[in-house]
């Protein structure tokens, strides 16, 4: 492909996961960086994230989304990372050439040396969740609202129903109520929370918001602005039980059903995709099957702590780096495989005989379950839980002692239930 | 008595059984996996105590994040969020400024927690 | 004083009206709606069906194989996407391929060409995802698919370029005919002045018609529900497969769409209110379970949206175009193949009313092109760069799932006809229309909305009325 320019690593993405990612490759030496962001500034969603409760394992206290996000843009600045805002990446290819467009340059394709992925995710949005009835306005998701609140100064609605218990609509339950709306109720298809357990106590219990479990909305009532729903309470596989229907008047309705990484650009570029996580495929260094192009962040995988993203971007950073350089160790290739329990690891693969933390979520509430870690018939590793949360991410390290012990080439995450 | 908690100092979440004698003393703390916990149990059983965080409007327009630079008691909440929403923030206000100094008189400074956004 | 008023900004009303400003006529449309294309047009199949369907000699028949020969060269004209992609009708059993025979031979007699049968191997060479239980399949080559939304928005702002004009918010309820011309007026005082009148209110146009003395026939409305999917799943099929219609009902389509999603419905229910557009988990339910008898692997848990629309099913069972009293045209009961025969509907107005003694002649400075409003993904590089330097916002990009421009919708909001909402942005450049749904842009657009029209950022709305994005400020 025809370019324009070079640079030896140009980082998608100026959210957590791109700055610290950046960071971490030129602490390794990397000189020639170009991070590329789509809006107008560096931070990406932590800068619409104004509530605490980031930083404490990164930086041993707790932070809001912008001062955690300043933390990072103020070292890229000092150490004259280049970076492009407002400038939107159109087209990735496997042979590195970045197509992207902004007013001053327009249309210009970089040629890069190294790619890391860091576009972030979205939001699972109300069409994807087939919930009947009209379609008036007043229905947003989470993060929308946020924007609107945090970052417009405008309040997209006073009566409000929340869809879904995942981190951003109980954030939201807090804020729109701190701002003088009233949140009726939290409905969660599933049995349990999709957020974390903190996050019940300070933003839904501390006001007296309902958190229903086991309900849904059922449909939609309202021509111009929505004037209420009707929710509903759902049976174990889900379906919902007509006779517990009932009406909840509001004028808004926010969704919080889950994020998706926003992976048009790697599928552009040919890269095969996690049916689980929706993330690229990679091994222990983040990298995807397509040599030098790197993922980190919720591209990668949704997390819960921005802090895991950075310590994520961090490995994409440095094995940028390392593959610029020419380094490589690869050595090994061990596949993790899973059984359902466990949905999924990140990585998916190891190809380095070194100490390599393996992430995972578990697909239900477990109590006292054991993770097994098995080479075939051996065992490599047992850890007993008390409880394990689909909405908590749960690593362990392997150490490279362990990996090297590995005969099959593909060892296997699974959950031992009541023990 | 016993009490419990989900402990919400850091992402965790601890659920927290708290043991008190009739007074309504704090007489153990256990499910902690820090020694936080114990803090927060004692707190949330005498004086809880919550952060809040929120915008301010600035002079000649955009808004600036703001938070409690730590925790103010959570009888407050609502109180500091009226002092939050009166007050205007100068053109020129930057992270870490502090917006309003000892707010409701908790001796806590009400801080910008970020860069303004217009 | 205009010569022509027609009522209902529909993709009917839309063709009539430019074809009208063609014979130089002063036209004025009156919308009740915030928009144009709010009705069945805004929610239908986007179909242009080969004609074989019609019975033999009724106007449906005629005007629905007129319109599929003329459509691509209107939708050329006008910027509008068009994809002649071709159709399938299946058969499961010997009775179905006993009436695909019938609609083969109906086909030919109505003037439809290139129509076969083709039997379950031959399917599979042109669509690998047919259905297991399929055994035939009439083929028609000469279906295709178009926007209807966007095919009447263009249609509205060449007719509007060429000197129509629009009113939007005009809820007709009032016709009186004062000797040579018709006073046509509103609940709120709006006032429109005309000689001739064209009845194009799609599901309100018995009521129109009513307004004039004539009740010789009403309109039922038809709610069919949808499912759109994400373009992932565009390549599913590359025909429109209907299935071949039997005692068992008429079964739905799966399409793809000139955007390239996915489009499996309609189904068919008769209903009392004529807006009421809901969808239902009953109706949705029924659209997955038909579909994946026609065509199997499509990826529903793709679904980005689901909607319904209304059509405007007439009593007399084929198209209602007459002249009921003088200067006055009803066009109704515009149900399927309503979208195929728009163009040709169009075209036989001006033979009515030649035939009832108006005058009609081409004007020679008739501009029949319009430029389309989202094309600037599809441009190459230099183009785009080109276009860039006099326009920088057309390197900013708002809605990042469709690739739309800062000045794709700029341009759309001064752009007649003039979208006054969210839903008419989106519309017109696909903003919003991807798989966020508008989770990250819409901000954006109520800010480029409220700058443009110069209302305040909590007037804007989602779809006129009361439909307000924002109900207030914080710190109230």
């Amino acid at each position: 492909m025809n370019y324009d320019r070079k640079a030896d690593l140009v980082i998608i993405g100026g959210g957590p996961a791109g700055m610290a990612a950046a960071l971490a490759a030129r602490e390794a030496g990397i000189n020639d960086i170009l991070i590329l962001e789509r809006d107008n500034e560096l931070g990406g969603i932590l800068r619409q994230c104004i509530h605490g409760g980031f930083g404490l394992h990164t930086f041993g206290e707790e932070l809001t989304g912008p001062e955690y996000a300043y933390r990072y843009e103020k070292r890229v600045k000092e150490e004259n990372i280049p970076y492009m805002l407002n400038t939107m990446v159109t087209e990735l290819t496997p042979d590195r050439c970045v197509t992207a467009m902004n007013e001053k340059l327009g249309v210009f394709t970089v040629k890069a040396e190294a790619v890391i992925l860091a576009m972030g995710c979205r939001e699972r949005p109300k069409g994807a969740l087939g919930i009947s009835g009209t379609r008036p306005s007043g229905i947003y998701t989470a993060g929308t609202a946020q924007k609107f609140v945090n970052m417009k100064g405008y309040m997209p609605g006073r009566e409000v129903v929340i869809l879904g218990s995942g981190d951003i609509g109980l954030i939201m339950a807090r804020r729109m109520t701190l701002e003088g709306a009233k949140v009726h109720a939290v409905c969660e298809l599933m049995p349990y929370s999709g957020g974390l357990a903190r996050n019940i106590e300070q933003c839904l219990n501390d006001y007296g918001i309902p958190l229903k479990l086991s309900h849904t909305v059922a449909e939609i009532h309202g021509k111009e602005r929505l004037e209420g729903v009707t929710i509903v309470k759902v049976d174990e596989n889900r379906r919902p039980i007509p006779e517990t229907r009932e009406y909840v008047k509001c004028d808004t309705l926010l969704l919080s059903c889950g994020l998706i990484p926003e992976n048009e650009l790697t599928k552009g570029a040919g890269i095969s995709l996690d049916r689980v996580t929706g993330g690229a495929v990679v091994n222990g260094k983040r990298e995807t099957e397509c040599e030098g192009i790197f993922a980190c962040g919720n591209v990668l995988h949704v997390h819960d702590l921005v802090d895991f993203v950075s310590d994520e971007a961090v490995i994409a950073g440095r094995s940028a780096a390392e593959y610029i350089k020419g380094k490589s160790n690869e050595k090994i290739k061990i596949k993790l495989q899973t059984d359902g329990k466990i949905r999924y690891t990140v990585p998916q693969i190891i190809t380095e005989l070194s100490d390599t933390t393996v992430y995972f979520r578990v697909s239900d509430v477990y109590k006292n379950a054991e993770i097994l870690i098995e080479d075939g018939e051996e065992k490599l590793y047992s850890k007993k839980t008390l409880k394990l949360a689909p909405g908590e991410m749960e690593s362990i390290k392997l150490t490279a002692n362990m990996l090297s012990r590995v005969k099959s080439g593909e060892i296997k995450f699974s959950l031992k239930t009541g023990v | 008595m016993q009490r419990n908690l989900t402990c919400i100092i850091c992402p965790r979440g601890c659920n927290l059984v708290i043991e008190l004698d009739d007074e309504g003393k704090i007489e153990s703390v256990s499910g902690n996996a820090c020694k936080r916990g114990i803090g927060y149990a004692e707190d949330e059983c005498t004086a809880p105590k919550r952060s809040v965080t929120s915008t301010v409007r600035c002079e000649g327009g955009g808004l600036i994040a703001v938070k409690t630079a730590s925790p103010i008691p959570k009888s407050l909440v609502f109180e500091c969020m009226k002092k939050i929403n009166g007050t205007h923030a100068k053109s020129d206000v930057k992270i870490g400024d502090v917006i309003i100094k000892n707010v409701l008189g908790t001796g806590v400074d009400i801080i910008a927690s970020g860069n303004k956004m217009l | 004083m205009f010569d022509i008023a027609v009522i209902g900004a529909g993709v009917v009303g839309a063709l009539v009206a430019r074809e009208l400003t063609r014979f130089g006529m002063k036209v004025v449309i009156l919308e009740r709606g915030s928009d144009v294309a709010l009705g069945a047009t805004r929610a239908n199949s986007a179909i242009v069906h080969a004609g074989f369907d019609a019975k033999e000699g009724t106007l449906k028949a005629r005007l629905n194989v007129r319109g599929s020969k003329i459509m691509e060269s209107v939708c050329q004209n006008l910027g509008v996407k068009y994809k002649r992609n071709g159709s399938l009708v299946v058969g499961f059993n010997d009775e179905d391929r006993k009436t695909l025979e019938q609609l083969l031979i109906r086909g030919k007699n109505n003037g439809v060409e290139g129509l076969s049968i083709l039997e379950r191997d031959e399917i599979l060479k042109i669509e690998k995802n047919i259905g297991d239980g399929v055994i035939c399949a009439l083929h028609a080559p000469s279906g295709a698919i178009v926007c209807p939304y966007e095919l009447c928005m263009a249609a509205v702002g060449n007719a509007m370029d060429n000197g129509a004009e629009l009113i939007l918010d005009f809820n007709v309820t009032a016709i009186e005919n004062v000797g040579d011309y018709y006073k046509i007026t509103s609940p709120d005082g709006k006032l429109a002045e005309a000689k001739y009148v064209v009845n194009c209110a799609g599901a309100y146009s018995d009521d129109i018609a009513r307004l004039v003395g004539d009740s010789s026939f009403s309109i039922r409305a038809r709610r069919g529900e949808y499912l759109l999917l994400d373009r992932e799943c565009g390549d599913t099929v590359s025909h429109t497969i209907f299935r071949c219609p039997s005692k068992m009902g008429k079964g739905v389509l799966v399409s793809p769409t000139v955007d390239g999603n996915l489009l499996v419905g309609p189904t068919a229910e008769d209903i009392d209110d004529k807006s009421d557009t809901k969808t239902t988990p009953e109706g949705l339910d029924k659209v997955r379970a038909l579909a994946q008898e026609q065509v199997s692997g499509i990826a529903f848990n793709k679904v980005i949206t689901s909607f319904s629309g209304l059509r405007s099913t007439g009593s007399t069972g084929d198209f209602i175009i007459n002249l009921p009293q003088p200067r006055f045209l009803n066009i109704a009961g515009i149900e399927s193949p309503g979208l195929s025969s728009a163009p040709a509907i169009a075209e036989y107005v001006i033979m009515m009313l030649r035939e009832s003694g108006v005058f009609l002649f081409k004007r020679e400075d008739f501009n029949p092109y319009r430029r389309p409003m989202h094309y600037f993904s599809t441009l190459s590089k230099q183009e785009k760069n080109e276009i860039i330097k006099e326009r920088p916002e057309y390197a900013h990009v708002i809605c990042r799932c469709e690739m739309v421009t800062e000045g794709e919708i700029l341009d759309a909001i001064r752009t007649n006809p003039r979208p006054n909402d969210l839903d008419g942005v989106k519309r017109r450049t696909r903003a919003t229309m991807g798989r966020c749904q508008g989770g990250f842009c819409s901000p954006y657009i109520v800010e480029l909305l409220s700058r443009e029209l110069g209302i305040d950022y909590l007037e804007v709305t989602k779809s006129g009325g009361k439909s307000y994005i924002n109900v207030g400020k914080t710190k109230e």
